[in-house]
């Protein structure tokens, strides 16, 4: 640490530089001079509330077509312009946002949770447990997220009066059933890490119960790169909804989603690209919001990287 | 050597049944029925029905009908599909489109992924760095299927260098090259990062200090010394990606309509043919793993400490 030590002789200020820090401190440390991350974490900021109070960003109902007006280039009443059923686009944009955000969050949520009880049972307990778990880590392991993605949604298909929190909760619950896996792989093989260590075998020997050796020191040491993976995970799986919607399996209409509004605008693609520029963009930005955070706390807590 | 590869292919075997019936299961779930369409205008005779139900097992429970299936498989029968064409002589024709095209999409991912990489991390911070870095990220945020349709658009049809969709079977080398690029591309950005940090982090190590210090030019010290050991972590991604690779092409297939794996895959599914999706994604498991085991056998190839005895 370079910080310049402060004028004068007051003892405190010596101190800033020799005070212990934790693994997680001294990465919010570095974090908070990170660019890349207040970037991240703003775009980021802007999606979620574009997510949660739409009507905040535009005054368009999203689900009014004016037939009489399709297809219009961006112009002063339509900023990004009317698309193939005369929807406003960038009330559909920032409404397709919800969906985007809500798979993407939840999906990421969901693959932690599964893939770390999953990774840390079979890692912390090793034997019989282990050898299960990591078979049945590798069958799904060897399903291909989009095929797996596509054959559960052909399987399970939604109506056309379908509630939209059915048909976002099946994307999700498809991405979570496939999506597990790198999760409770980098899990387990952290977990195999910090186990050897003295503090582990410390607290065993003074009596504490396998929850609470998992709980106050190995999850606290072997979370990170789980962490960093779910937040670039976050950006895989909105790409993937956006896939299954592109494949007409997905979301689907009259769910207003990013994907939904890219498959529609492809058939127009060589008369009218603005159609998909707009949706394309945002989805991409929010992507690119996501694996740049991902970045950016990798960094921070892998100090060989610095 | 021997004794950890039947080791491995033992240990395939609860997977790929697993998979399967995974797979299976799901395909037993499809809505709809088979026979819908088959006789023309006119319903099918429920003779017809009771027969083609009976003849693939449509009536059986899920575990009688996996354990029928997995009887024939086990004897290199792969079943026939809803035409009655076997499965095995249609997926013959079709692997040969989609292996072809994955295996140019892996040399471009080697050839530009790591060229990039390397690129990248030996002028570390300059120009071709960050340029590096950011075209790989616009690649990975943007899907995959609006790469495609674009570039299909600007090359295909626009500037009309390359056909813009696919057709045959025994289509030229040159024109799986677009369609290629599109099903590697957001690898070849993923391959480029990878090799680009592995390169950055061994480059400090004292080994490569130790190669400057005793004369090797930079050439020598960073192609043969800190690449073979950057490239690991790289030979495992492309490894896994294979299948990633194999399953992506139903994406990409679709938009060049190509007629191979990718798409006989989404043809089974929407004409609910059971038998032929199962046994094709089958082949696509076992071949994925298959490739996982060479990729484990080559990093003794690459990094002599690391040994299979």
């Amino acid at each position: 640490m370079s910080e310049p030590i402060a004028a004068g002789f007051s003892p405190g200020a010596t101190d800033d530089v020799d005070e212990a820090r934790s693994l997680s401190q001294d990465a919010w440390r570095s974090l908070r001079k990170s660019t890349m991350f207040w970037v991240s974490v703003g775009l980021i900021g802007v999606f979620v509330l574009m997510a949660i109070w739409p009507s905040l960003f535009t005054q368009t109902d999203p689900t009014f077509g004016d037939i009489n007006n399709v297809r219009a280039k961006p112009n002063a009443d339509a900023w990004f312009g009317t698309d193939t059923q005369g929807y406003d686009i960038f009330a559909r944009t920032i409404y397709g946002a919800r969906a985007s955000i809500i798979v993407g969050l939840a999906a990421s949520l969901t693959t932690l949770l599964l893939g770390g009880v999953i990774g840390v049972l079979a890692g912390f307990y090793g034997g019989w447990l282990d050898a299960l778990f990591s078979r049945v880590t590798d069958i799904f392991y060897a399903i291909p997220l989009i095929l797996g993605g596509i054959l559960f949604m052909a399987s399970f298909p939604n109506g056309a009066n379908s509630n939209y929190f059915v048909v976002v909760g099946k994307v999700v619950l498809v991405l979570t059933v496939f999506g597990w896996t790198t999760i409770a792989r980098l899990m387990r093989s952290s977990v195999l890490q910090v186990k050897p260590n003295e503090y582990v075998l410390a607290a065993r020997a003074l009596g504490a119960s396998p929850w609470r050796i998992i709980k106050s020191h190995i999850l606290p040491n072997a979370l990170a790169p789980a962490i960093v993976v779910a937040t670039i995970n976050l950006g895989v799986f909105i790409v993937v909804e956006a896939t299954l919607s592109f494949l007409g399996i997905g979301l689907t209409p009259p769910a207003i989603s990013w994907g939904v509004a890219i498959s529609d605008a492809l058939v127009a693609v060589r008369t009218y690209p603005h159609i998909l520029l707009f949706p394309s963009l945002f989805l991409s930005l929010a992507v690119l919001a996501f694996i740049l955070l991902g970045d950016a706390v990798r960094d921070a807590f892998d100090p060989k990287s610095r | 050597m021997g004794k950890y590869i039947v080791r491995r292919i033992l240990q395939m075997i609860p997977v790929v049944l697993g998979a399967t019936f995974i797979i299976f299961a799901m395909v037993f779930a499809l809505p709809g029925d088979p026979t819908a369409g088959k006789c023309g205008d006119r319903p099918c005779s429920p003779e017809y029905v009771a027969a083609f139900r009976e003849e693939h097992n449509l009536n059986d429970p899920l575990p009688v009908q996996y354990g029928k299936y997995l009887g024939k498989f086990v004897q290199g029968d792969l079943g026939t599909n809803y035409y009655g064409i076997p499965v095995k002589e249609d997926l013959a024709k079709r692997y040969t489109i989609t292996g072809r095209l994955a295996l140019m999409a892996i040399v471009f991912e080697i050839v530009i992924g790591i060229l990039a990489g390397v690129l990248a991390g030996v002028r570390k911070g300059r120009f071709i760095d960050n340029l590096v870095t950011v075209s790989t990220l616009f690649v990975i945020s943007i899907p995959v299927f609006v790469i495609g349709v674009l570039l299909q658009y600007q090359f295909g049809i626009k500037w009309g260098l390359v056909p813009a969709t696919v057709p045959s079977l025994e289509a030229p080398t040159s024109s799986l090259i677009l369609p290629a690029f599109v099903l590697g591309s957001i690898s070849i950005a993923y391959v480029a990062r990878l090799t680009r940090t592995n390169l950055v982090e061994n480059l400090r190590a004292d080994y490569v200090r130790t190669a400057v210090a005793k004369g090797l030019t930079k050439r020598r010290a960073v192609g043969v010394h800190t690449l073979r050991n950057s490239l690991i972590p790289v030979v495992t991604y492309i490894g896994a990606d294979f299948g990633g690779l194999l399953g992506g092409a139903i994406v990409t297939e679709r938009i060049f309509n190509i007629q191979g794996v990718g798409g006989y895959i989404w043809k089974g599914i929407n004409s609910r043919d059971g038998v032929a999706v199962v046994s094709t994604v089958t082949v696509l498991v076992i071949v994925y793993l298959l490739v996982n085991l060479l990729v484990d056998l080559l990093y003794g190839v690459l990094d002599p400490r690391i040994s299979h005895e």
